[in-house]
């Protein structure tokens, strides 16, 4: 199949940047997206171009590493479907596809489709975390975790921090990432005595970073190819209020 | 090979070159009394650090995998100053989090008569009777610590109704050791890590530098100072000192090209350590997984890894009529060969990786392979779904098989899965002593960026127990060992060995920009993989290691005439990353094809084919080859030195592996 592209190309974070089209030709269905773009780069390097730079490492939908806005879709058309994982048999012969960095000041282009998502990272810093140092770990069945929690615990912990959450959202909003961490070790006993220090202080993080406010839209949850249920969101604002409330 | 071999180097010098050399002999600090008491005995001997002083030291980790973050994390809480390397974009994303299957631990808790012991004897057994015993003892005695410390960090192990963790019975143990995170293991380990580590950087104990790769590693009187890292956004080139390194860089899978290894996956770290001195162990020690989605065409960039535990239920067939193109629902029973359960019929479906990965390439090369190009063979659930209804094989295997379909747009529930080996993790490594530290002093590699523990084959859910156990409970207690027993601080960044080697990496970054040729690097890439896939996969012999050893100079050299690496050396250049990693691959490939053949005996992943019983399986030769081999480099073109570090059993009986 043959499908014209348009994509994004920006030199560097302070260099402006605008879509250039490309064709990619006699790709076989069964080829995967990013394998497509690797041909296209195959083809920009024997005419001596500089190749498309693209953000990706694990290629089986788990490291969070991949992106790209297609056709407006962070992830592109798949549910649950990372870019990696999509192939090319979801588009058409003749498809024309516009291909995007994500987009979101929190997020700097530094150069085509690579972003910069170290914000994810200092927000994990901020709080994100159990205070437990090694060694010092009690033996692991003293303390029971009842199944529900502990499952509801691992569909929060499924997040893969690739930022879709924060691109799909019209105000750029963190608050599905933030959510999902702060809910998986809220809801595990293991993380119960700093509860509510940790929600202040990743919430606190999570606005310093310039993202934007959450107006409860949910574009988050169906463009995350874990699919992380909106739910965590409001566990989040209620963790929070309860923080806020009770601190003194 | 008996001329060019030798147990200690020689040395024609004197003076420093001579000193430098003796502490380069094959040493493994065992440390003595039995099996039991070794780690006691030995945490008890070494030297330690005043805790006021720990700060005056700085480690370099470079990587943040299970070992990396963990050593990391584990280090900065004890006090020492740590600096961490990744060249992801996030700590978080290192390989590590694609492992799917679980952690084996000696818990017993499934009181099913599991031990330290057990654990420790089925890891020797299961390496083909080719590791330390002593490492892998230990190994097995801080496995019930790990568990303990993830639970700890949140980790979301899977537990029963009463609320106590669950365990499977994995890779064919025979008990169930297994704890598991659905099938994101990996991923939820590497989170907990992760989030061990950020806390840290939070902290301002750990530095953390993203996208930033090491090229070479700094030597200052003969010991590990410091690394060359290249910046991956700005391109630049820095130096980087501290007291000791630590390698935590991964497997080096990617030499064949196409691997269940991430695109990054690199043997850079360790390679250019190796040419520093380190000795490479057991390099021709690879592990093909049996059970992977098979190559759909020459785009193919990477291969995808279905969990090990579909075996429990699938059962593994091709047609017994050779060229047999019907659909597999048209070919019935009786012209189906169950090959695995026919060889095999106590283990069946479950035999050991490196067995079964070498059935499906037998049935393969018979001509009795499956679907486009003969390389696969069916993994039928049809019987399972019959026996235990749609719904509870959705249950355990849902997300399994929705990524099969997401990748191959067949549905696993109507028609077989195709699956085919692919490489999947490499058990040699840099040489490491007891203490994980290589032969270059100060420089330490921990996890699949060494050979310990392993042998010859890993066993399931092997590798996050070894990278953890490295990480967070190892080597932050012996690295004290050494460090207090050098000066901290006593390195300079301007000294003439850092800009040396700084000056070393920007001319050979130079140089690869510079060369214009008109080959790809990926192109290079592909036919180095095609090359070790052929002579040094799932089957080796002396003539085709031969024909290796004489195409691989050969590409090397045309890369290096050739390759074609576009763009700037100031910015994202992706291609040059790829180039940079290449070209060591050319040099890695030759060794492994060198170990490959210096070693005339079949043992776990290698298989030798002028070494097999009269059924057809491995035999190993352990009169002959009872041994650790340590690879010397001596330069590009010369003949490596072979090195070896007997290994003796003392707590278990050798024996030929059998799952007939």
């Amino acid at each position: 199949m043959n499908v014209t592209l348009h994509v994004w190309r920006q030199k560097n974070a302070t260099s402006p940047g605008k879509m250039v089209k490309y064709e990619a030709k006699n790709i076989s269905p069964d080829t995967s997206f990013l394998e497509m773009l690797d041909s296209v780069n195959q083809e920009l390097i024997a005419r001596d171009e500089d190749p498309i730079a693209f953000d990706h490492d694990c290629r089986e939908g788990i490291c969070g590493t991949c992106s790209l806005m297609i056709n407006g879709l962070a992830h592109g058309p798949e549910r649950a479907t990372t870019t990696c994982q999509l192939h090319m048999r979801s588009f058409k012969d003749g498809d024309t596809i516009y291909i995007e960095p994500w987009r979101a000041s929190a997020f700097p282009v530094l150069k085509d489709l690579v972003v910069d998502r170290g914000a994810f990272d200092r927000i994990i810093a901020s709080g994100g975390y159990i205070s437990v140092s090694t060694g010092s770990a009690p033996e692991a069945n003293s303390v029971p975790v009842p199944k529900d929690a502990s499952d509801l615990a691992m569909d929060a912990a499924a997040c893969i921090a690739c930022g879709a959450c924060v691109a799909a959202c019209p105000n750029a909003s963190a608050m599905l990432f933030t959510a999902a961490k702060v809910s998986q070790l809220a809801l595990l006993p293991q993380g119960q005595p700093e509860r509510q220090r940790r929600v202040l202080d990743m919430v606190r993080q999570m606005d310093s970073e310039g993202f934007g406010h959450c107006t409860n839209i949910g574009e988050c949850s169906t463009a995350c190819p874990k699919e992380i249920s909106m739910d965590f969101i409001a566990m989040l604002n209620r963790e929070h209020l309860k923080a806020t409330l009770s601190k003194k | 090979m008996a001329s060019d071999t030798q147990t200690r180097p020689t040395s024609t010098d004197v003076g420093t070159r001579r000193s430098l050399d003796l502490q380069r002999t094959l040493d493994a600090k065992i440390p003595a009394g039995p099996l039991q008491d070794k780690w006691d005995t030995h945490r008890f001997k070494m030297k330690l650090v005043n805790p006021a002083n720990k700060r005056k030291y700085t480690v370099l980790v470079v990587g943040s995998g299970l070992g990396g973050a963990a050593a990391a994390a584990t280090m900065a809480e004890l006090g020492y100053r740590v600096k961490c390397f990744c060249y992801q974009d996030s700590p978080r994303r290192a390989h590590s989090i694609a492992a799917q299957g679980g952690i084996n631990a000696a818990k017993n808790y499934r009181n099913d008569g599991d031990s330290i012991f057990r654990l420790f004897y089925d890891t020797v057994k299961g390496g083909d009777f080719r590791a330390r015993e002593a490492n892998v003892y230990r190994l097995a005695q801080v496995s019930v610590n790990i568990i303990d410390q993830c639970v700890a960090q949140g980790v979301p192990f899977a537990r029963e109704y009463g609320g106590l963790l669950d365990n499977r019975s994995f890779g064919g143990a025979q008990v169930s050791r297994t704890f598991y995170a659905r099938g994101q293991t990996g991923q939820q380990l590497l989170l907990g890590a992760y989030q061990a580590l950020q806390r840290q950087i939070g902290l301002g104990n750990v530095e953390m530098d993203t996208r930033t790769e090491m090229l070479d590693l700094v030597l200052v009187d003969g010991k590990a100072k410091g690394i060359i890292t290249r910046d991956m956004v700005t391109g630049k080139i820095e130096a980087h000192a501290g007291d000791a390194v630590v390698l935590a860089t991964g497997g080096y899978g990617n030499v064949f090209y196409l691997s269940t290894n991430a695109k990054g996956s690199n043997t850079t770290a360790i390679w250019r350590a190796h040419r520093k001195g380190a000795f490479f162990g057991n390099p021709c020690y690879t592990q093909i997984h049996p059970t992977c989605i098979p190559v759909s065409g020459e785009h193919q960039s990477k291969l995808t890894l279905m969990s090990e535990s579909l075996r429990n239920d699938g059962r593994v067939w091709v047609p017994k009529r050779q060229g047999d193109t019907r659909p597999p629902h048209e070919i019935p029973e009786s012209e189906r060969d169950y090959y695995l359960e026919r060889k095999y019929p106590s283990f069946g479906n479950l035999a050991p990786r490196d067995i079964s990965s070498r059935s499906a390439k037998e049935v393969c090369d018979a001509g009795r392979g499956v679907g486009p190009g003969g390389l696969g063979v069916y993994l039928d659930f049809a019987d399972a779904i019959k026996r235990l209804g749609v719904e509870k094989i959705r249950e355990r295997y849902g997300n399994l098989f929705d990524m099969y379909q997401r990748i191959t747009a067949e549905n696993p529930y109507e028609v077989p899965m195709r699956i085919y080996p692919a490489v999947h993790y490499t058990m040699g490594g840099l040489w490491v002593d007891y203490n994980l530290m290589s032969t270059i002093p100060g420089l330490f590699v921990i996890g699949e960026a060494n050979f310990s523990d392993h042998g010859a084959n890993r066993l399931g859910a092997s590798a996050l127990m070894q990278g953890l156990a490295d990480g967070y409970f190892i080597l932050p207690l012996t690295i004290g060992d050494y460090l207090a027993q050098v000066k901290a601080g006593d390195f300079n960044l301007e000294g003439g060995e850092f800009r040396q080697t700084q000056a070393e990496v920007n001319q050979r970054t130079e140089r690869l920009l510079g060369i214009k040729g008109k080959r790809s690097v990926d192109s290079f890439h592909r036919e180095l993989g095609r090359v070790m896939w052929d002579e040094c996969g799932m089957a080796r012999n002396d003539q085709g290691l031969r024909r290796a050893l004489a195409r691989i100079p050969e590409l090397r050299a045309e890369f290096w005439e050739n390759v074609r690496v576009t763009g700037e050396s100031n910015n994202i250049n992706g291609e040059l990353e790829k180039a940079g990693r290449v070209a060591d691959f050319l040099e890695l490939g030759e060794l492994m094809c060198l170990d490959a053949l210096h070693r005339v005996e079949s043992c776990g992943g290698h298989f030798r084919e002028e070494s097999q019983t009269e059924e057809g399986e491995a035999l190993r030769d352990d009169d002959r080859f009872a041994y650790v081999a340590a690879w010397e480099f001596k330069g590009l073109g010369e003949k490596p030195v072979l090195h070896r570090e007997p290994l003796s059993f003392e707590n278990v009986q050798l024996a030929q592996r059998s799952y007939k």
